[in-house]
């Protein structure tokens, strides 16, 4: 039997991945791999930059090239420091919701006003997986957490168009449902010579799950029935596409 | 290849500039070539003069959204082989300081100037303080060693920037550059004589990266190394131990005695006619200018007074401190707060310890150390 590709791409010694069953984040992993496989990158000249939280592990140990896990927050600038100084480097930062999105917001539209060459993938789980399900600034309206027991007063960030908007170069959303569209963007962020951002809406069943009721197939099928692709989204009225999630090519 | 036009530091001969100027000249000397940083009074002059000479040695510079995001640069772009520095004062340095923590646990060298400024908080943005002694020592979280240079004047600022990017080389840690508003808005003239020392990390490849003797060897990014670089514990090949005691152990005394063990040569101060002294005073920085005037004044009248520059506040010098508290009535310790670098000379000193104290954002006149001195003799 042909041994998956993907395995090409992982350190062994961190295997079995250290994630929860049915977490997101391992798909978000094999997405990349398999990106770097069909453009056959070479390894030795990539760096994987990452903060702090689940996500933060989706490259550090596992992808077997340069990797650099920082603090909460801070993989963006971090990276910066890597591209600015190491131009012959391709650069990809792969982290969560609350690192990029919330304590670390600031970098991440900054980076993209800059429009550096490097790729940034948003592993978004709507949720502080790590340190036990607390609300995010992506968690949506009305989601109950450990943090808003009564639920979420405020809105969560739409991600994609406020990165869009701070002057990325290329900006993709899909879920972990959509795992072919996911290594289509990844690999066009990859070749991209700006800078490049891929929200990857990924699942935590065993925080935001278990908030929702749902577990890690529910929340797949999920994904998949309450996608609808940006042409779609384009038709529809702010009513209908509430709860939704508009997946494509910003 | 395209060559890249070569370090042209400053040449020989005698120049007019500001310690900010002066240290920004030091650290191109010493081969930096990439700078981070946010722009902040007293200290912004180090970043206009990198801007203005890195294009004639082929430097990066990048001016971030904030200290924090500056911090987190010089690590990624230290690991990508390029010497590294960010200049700020009080407010950034406060944010600077998780970082700080990043660069001293994954072992990278790299060069933060904090000009100090009166605090706490915004405090008077433009005056002079010598307050963040204990910050530099203890900014950042958890048991850890820090390094710390502090220059007194345009010459030292020089040659101090290019001493401390050799001791962040050498250790692999972070080194902090202490200057102060007086220092670095002073205009002196600065002699290039040429011939100094440079010291690159070593990368040989003999270690792994974060084991195998005190400073390890340090690789860059992109050669194939497959680097795991974390701020989490970990073992000597940079894997991550988050809950094996042994590791947390080995890891922080490691980084201890890489320091503590090398004392000797981190220990820095400069003395002066301490020979015969009676007295002497302990100071820094613009301080220790004034203190040294003091000193010529003092020895007019025929008193036998002595000054120990410190240039290393961390590690303290402890020894020499020590060793004259054993021989000398006094000594004293002016410095523009209200005793920082005091209690650390009591904590080592057989004889009385006296600190002559300003917080008012002026730095200290030769006539007021003096005064005090006379008033405690
Ligand atoms: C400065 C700082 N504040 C707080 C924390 C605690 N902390 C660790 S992970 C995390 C949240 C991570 O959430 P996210 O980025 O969404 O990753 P996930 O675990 O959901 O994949 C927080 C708040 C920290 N490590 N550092
Ligand atoms: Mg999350």
């Amino acid at each position: 039997m042909k041994e998956n590709p993907v395995f090409n791409y992982l350190r062994r010694e961190s295997l079995p991945l250290k994630f929860c069953p049915g977490c997101g984040h391992g798909i978000i992993l094999g997405a990349v791999a398999r990106a770097i496989d069909e453009l056959k990158l070479d390894m030795d000249k990539m760096v994987f930059v990452s903060g702090i939280g689940c996500a933060g592990w989706i490259s550090s140990p596992n992808l077997n090239a340069d990797t650099l896990h920082t603090t909460h927050g801070r993989a963006i600038p971090a990276a910066t420091g890597v591209k600015t100084a190491r131009p012959d480097l391709n650069v990809v930062v792969i982290s969560g919701d609350g690192d990029l999105a919330t304590i670390g917001g600031n970098h991440l539209i900054h980076a993209a006003r800059r429009n550096i060459p490097m790729t940034v993938i948003c592993a978004n789980n709507s949720i502080y997986g790590m340190t036990g399900g607390q609300t995010s600034g992506t968690t949506p309206k009305g989601i109950k957490t450990v943090t808003d027991p009564q639920g979420n007063i405020y809105d969560g960030f739409d991600l994609a168009p406020l990165v869009k908007a701070a002057g990325a170069a290329y900006v993709a959303r899909y879920t972990t449902f959509h795992v072919r569209e996911l290594i289509r963007a990844v690999k066009t962020a990859l070749k991209g010579n700006g800078f490049s951002f891929i929200e990857a809406v990924s699942q935590c069943p065993t925080h935001y799950g278990k908030s929702v009721g749902q577990q890690a197939a529910e929340m797949l099928t999920f994904f998949k029935e309450k996608s609808v692709t940006i042409k779609r989204a384009k038709e529809m009225s702010p009513d209908e596409l509430a709860g939704k999630i508009t997946i494509g090519e910003f | 290849m395209k060559s890249k036009r070569e370090a042209p530091a400053l040449k020989e001969g005698r120049y007019l500039l500001s310690g900010n100027e002066a240290c920004a000249e030091g650290a191109i000397t010493a081969g930096c070539r990439f700078f981070a940083g946010y722009p902040i009074t007293p200290a912004s002059e180090v970043m206009t003069q990198i801007v203005n000479r890195f294009p004639e040695v082929g430097g990066k510079f990048i001016q971030m959204e904030d200290e924090i995001g500056s911090m987190a640069a010089l690590i990624g772009a230290s690991w990508g082989g390029i010497k590294s520095m960010t200049a700020t004062s009080g407010p950034g340095f406060s944010l600077m300081q998780e970082n700080i923590g990043l660069a001293i646990i994954t072992e990278t060298p790299c060069v933060v100037v904090n000009v100090q400024r009166s605090g706490p908080s915004t405090g008077q943005a433009t005056k002079v303080a010598q307050g963040d002694i204990i910050q530099s020592r203890w900014g950042t979280h958890g048991e850890h060693q820090s390094v710390v240079i502090a220059p007194y004047s345009v010459q030292s600022a020089f040659d101090l920037a290019v001493e401390a990017f050799n001791l962040s080389e050498m250790f692999r840690t972070p080194v902090i550059f202490l200057m102060d508003e007086a220092v670095s808005h002073t205009r002196e003239t600065l002699v290039i004589r040429g011939g100094y020392q440079v010291y690159d990390r070593i990368n040989n490849g003999e270690t792994p990266p974060f084991g195998g003797k005190l400073v390890p060897d340090m690789p860059r990014f992109g050669e194939g190394k497959k680097l795991l670089i974390t701020g989490s514990t970990h073992d000597s090949k940079g894997e991550r131990k988050t809950s094996d005691s042994r590791a947390q152990n080995d890891l922080v005394k490691r980084l201890n005695d890489k320091i503590e063990k090398n004392r000797e040569m981190l220990e820095r101060y400069e003395e002066y006619r301490t020979e015969d002294a009676d007295h002497i005073f302990v100071s820094f920085g613009i301080s220790a200018r004034s203190a040294r005037e003091a000193v010529d004044r003092l020895r007019a009248d025929g008193i036998k007074a002595g000054l120990i520059t410190v240039i290393s506040v961390w590690p303290f010098p402890d020894g020499i401190i020590a060793d004259f508290s054993k021989r000398v009535k006094r000594i004293f310790v002016p410095e523009l707060n209200l005793g920082q670098m005091r209690t650390q000379v009591e904590r080592i000193s057989r004889c009385d310890v006296i600190g002559i104290n300003k917080v008012n954002s002026e730095p200290l006149y030769p006539s007021e150390i003096i005064e005090e001195f006379r008033r405690h003799k």
